[in-house]
């Protein structure tokens, strides 16, 4: 059994009075694609940071592959990054950029250009060998950025919001392209983001960070369809929150109260312990609603509990092309939008119209 | 297009800045290189006959009453070959305390630069003389600084420093330091220092991220403040005139005898003031030859 790529413990950092990190600690898998998710100042460049040497630890020891570098500087670390602004040296070529690393390594000229070569293949940049940064294009100053991290075989790669910088369509390409090149090289991913759809759709595991503490661990299905936390539930997808009480608890399932008297099915963490009348509230993501015809009582029949339909108010329809997002009045305080795909009719509601919802999945979160 | 428009605005725009070179730079030059071409009168001034004498005086010794066979004048070649040490010393030792010292300032919080760039520009609102003989008084035998390593037991002797060439070194380097702090300073300032933590990261030593990264990437700061240093200690009088001696001569006092008092020659000092100027245009145009070489090469590159 391998050692974890990188184990954090107990790891706190404060710059003067401002606490960056609170506290963490948690393990990141060998050849594992990792991403730290969160809002901007949640902690998770300053971990990268402190994984990569540019700063030291308050408290706490991080282990690289069982271990300690805390005493290392960053030019000791088998680690290498790739910046958010890419920081490529300005006075070198690409091929000079890329085996930088290298040479400071103290490889032989011809292992170096051999290397070089390699890498500049990899990333599809061969024409472009002896240009300076400048005279590249963002996407390609990206993709030298991640040559030059990579040319060492490093045996963790951090990313610093490496996308941000590029147009939507470069960006969406180069997810698919990090994601085969982590494959493909086995090299352990620590990328960072505050993009949520990036790190659902490269994550072999996602760490949802906020105010310098871990939120949630765990992969992209679990982040999103169980959420932990408020936190988590609003940050990741669009959300319906729905203060709510325990009304039972059998295992894993509860049935909750609503805000109308509504009794709803909602499944809860395994880590959560609740009793009847703990105060709460259920995540109920808009594409697993559905409005169903007002005087069928018959349910869908994904659905596996008792209590799953709701009745509620129209105000308004917003039209996506693909999907209908609908606004419903639940109770005064209350609102629920339901994302109901376009290729089924459900015949012409108008604003006003008492419509039934059918909820699919539920999630009870205690905080 | 557009700009078009304009352009006949703007070319009256620049009248002023036009007339203000010609007025007050170009013209004065020209004057210095008629003058050096003119004959002298005996109690200053020029008498307006075309002569070379002020030239062939730089060059040749032709003896006590001019009417030996010419020898090559060694006198000024050797005042000027010394200006040109002193002012490489000069600009060399500015540099080394120099660029830590502009570095230490750009690498502060951004709100105490300021406060560290007024502080290296304080001495300056005091006149140049008046901070050069302040020097003079606190290097002399028995001034402050040889009583103070004296009674602190340091030496038995006061350390000799009038008129000798490191008393001018000083004054060279205390009068033109903040020309080269500023330039580097600002470049630092620029500079991303994300690549010095990228050269950190892929395993690059402080020296060789100093080396290889930072004095590349402020090059342009460093070339500049070299030049703002290097130029005017090349003319400077002040310091050589105050704290040297006959062994120290400079450039610029022996320009500044020329026309002090009756005794100068008006066509030789501007004529050291010409080949002076010359020296140093030509010095630049190497350099910005150079510079425009290595940029060609870096375009056939791409």
């Amino acid at each position: 059994m391998p050692d974890a790529a990188v184990s954090i413990r107990g790891v706190k950092k404060n710059f003067g009075s401002f606490v960056a990190i609170r506290e963490l600690s948690f393990e990141i898998r060998d050849n594992e694609f990792f991403t730290l998710l969160g809002p901007s100042g949640c902690g998770k460049t300053t971990l990268l940071r402190l994984i990569a040497g540019f700063e030291s630890t308050t408290d706490g020891e991080i282990f690289l592959y069982g271990e300690e570098i805390e005493k290392l500087p960053p030019d000791k670390r088998p680690i290498n990054t790739v910046f958010q602004s890419y920081a490529l040296f300005p006075h070198m070529t690409v091929a000079e950029n890329i085996g930088f690393g290298l040479r400071m390594l103290g490889w032989n000229a011809t292992d170096i250009n051999n290397r070089v070569e390699q890498m500049i293949t990899t990333v599809k940049l061969d024409e472009f060998s002896h240009r300076k940064p400048a005279q590249l294009s963002g996407g390609q100053q990206q993709r030298v950025a991640l040559a030059r991290a990579m040319a060492p075989q490093p045996r963790v790669l951090l990313l610093d919001e490496p996308l941000s910088a590029l147009d939507l369509k470069l960006r969406q390409q180069m997810r698919a392209e990090l994601k085969a090149l982590q494959k493909e090289t086995g090299i352990t991913f620590i990328f960072v983001t505050h993009d949520q759809e990036e790190a659902l759709t490269m994550s072999d595991r996602i760490a949802v960070m906020s105010a310098g503490e871990l939120q949630q661990l765990g992969t992209a299905t679990q982040i999103y369809e169980e959420p932990a936390n408020r936190f988590v539930a609003n940050f990741i997808g669009e959300t319906n929150l729905i203060d709510a009480t325990i009304h039972s608890v059998n295992g894993q399932q509860v049935v909750c109260e609503l805000p109308g008297g509504f009794l709803l099915d909602a499944r809860i963490d395994n880590s959560t312990a609740v009793n009847t009348g703990a105060q709460g509230a259920v995540s109920i993501r808009p594409e697993r609603l559905s409005i169903v015809a007002p005087d069928t009582s018959q349910q869908p029949t994904n659905h596996q509990g008792d209590h799953s339909l709701l009745n509620a108010t129209l105000i308004d329809t917003t039209y996506l092309g693909t999907d209908t997002i609908y606004s419903l009045k639940l109770t005064e305080d209350h609102n629920l939008s339901v994302r109901v795909q376009n290729n089924n009719a459900l015949g012409s509601k108008a604003i006003g119209d008492t419509v039934t919802v059918c909820v699919e999945a539920a999630q009870f979160l205690a905080q | 297009m557009a700009s078009g428009t304009f352009t006949p605005v703007r070319k009256w725009l620049l009248l002023p800045t036009w007339v203000t070179i010609g007025f007050f730079l170009l013209l004065p030059i020209l004057l210095v290189v008629v003058y050096s071409f003119l004959t002298k009168e005996f109690r200053g001034g020029v008498d307006w006959t075309f002569s070379l004498d002020a030239y062939d005086q730089f060059m040749f010794d032709r003896g006590l009453f001019g009417d030996e066979a010419p020898s090559i004048e060694w006198t000024y070649i050797t005042i000027f070959f010394r200006s040109i040490v002193q002012a490489l010393i000069a600009t060399l030792f500015c540099l080394i305390i120099g660029f830590p010292t502009a570095y230490f300032i750009a690498t502060r919080p951004a709100s105490s630069r300021s406060i560290w760039v007024f502080l290296i520009t304080v001495p300056y609102w005091v006149n140049l003389l008046i901070r050069t003989v302040s020097m003079k008084f606190l290097i002399r035998d028995n001034g402050p600084m040889n009583q103070g390593l004296m009674a602190l037991g340091l030496i038995d002797t006061p350390i000799h420093l009038i008129n000798t060439n490191i008393a001018v070194q000083l004054g060279l380097f205390y009068s033109y330091l903040p020309f080269m702090v500023l330039p580097i300073y600002a470049s630092v300032e620029r500079y991303n220092f994300a690549l010095s933590e990228a050269a950190a990261d892929l395993y690059a030593s402080r020296w060789t991220i100093l080396r290889e990264v930072l004095i590349p990437s402020v090059k342009p700061g460093i070339i500049a403040g070299c030049i703002l240093v290097f130029v005017p200690s090349l003319g400077a009088f002040l310091a050589p005139d105050l704290l040297g001696g006959a062994k120290t001569f400079m450039i610029g006092s022996l320009i500044e005898e020329q026309f002090k008092g009756t005794a100068g020659n008006w066509p030789f000092g501007a004529a050291c003031a010409v080949i002076l100027l010359t020296l140093v245009l030509m010095a630049l145009t190497l350099y910005a030859r150079a510079q425009s070489k290595e940029r060609a090469q870096e375009q056939r590159a791409g």
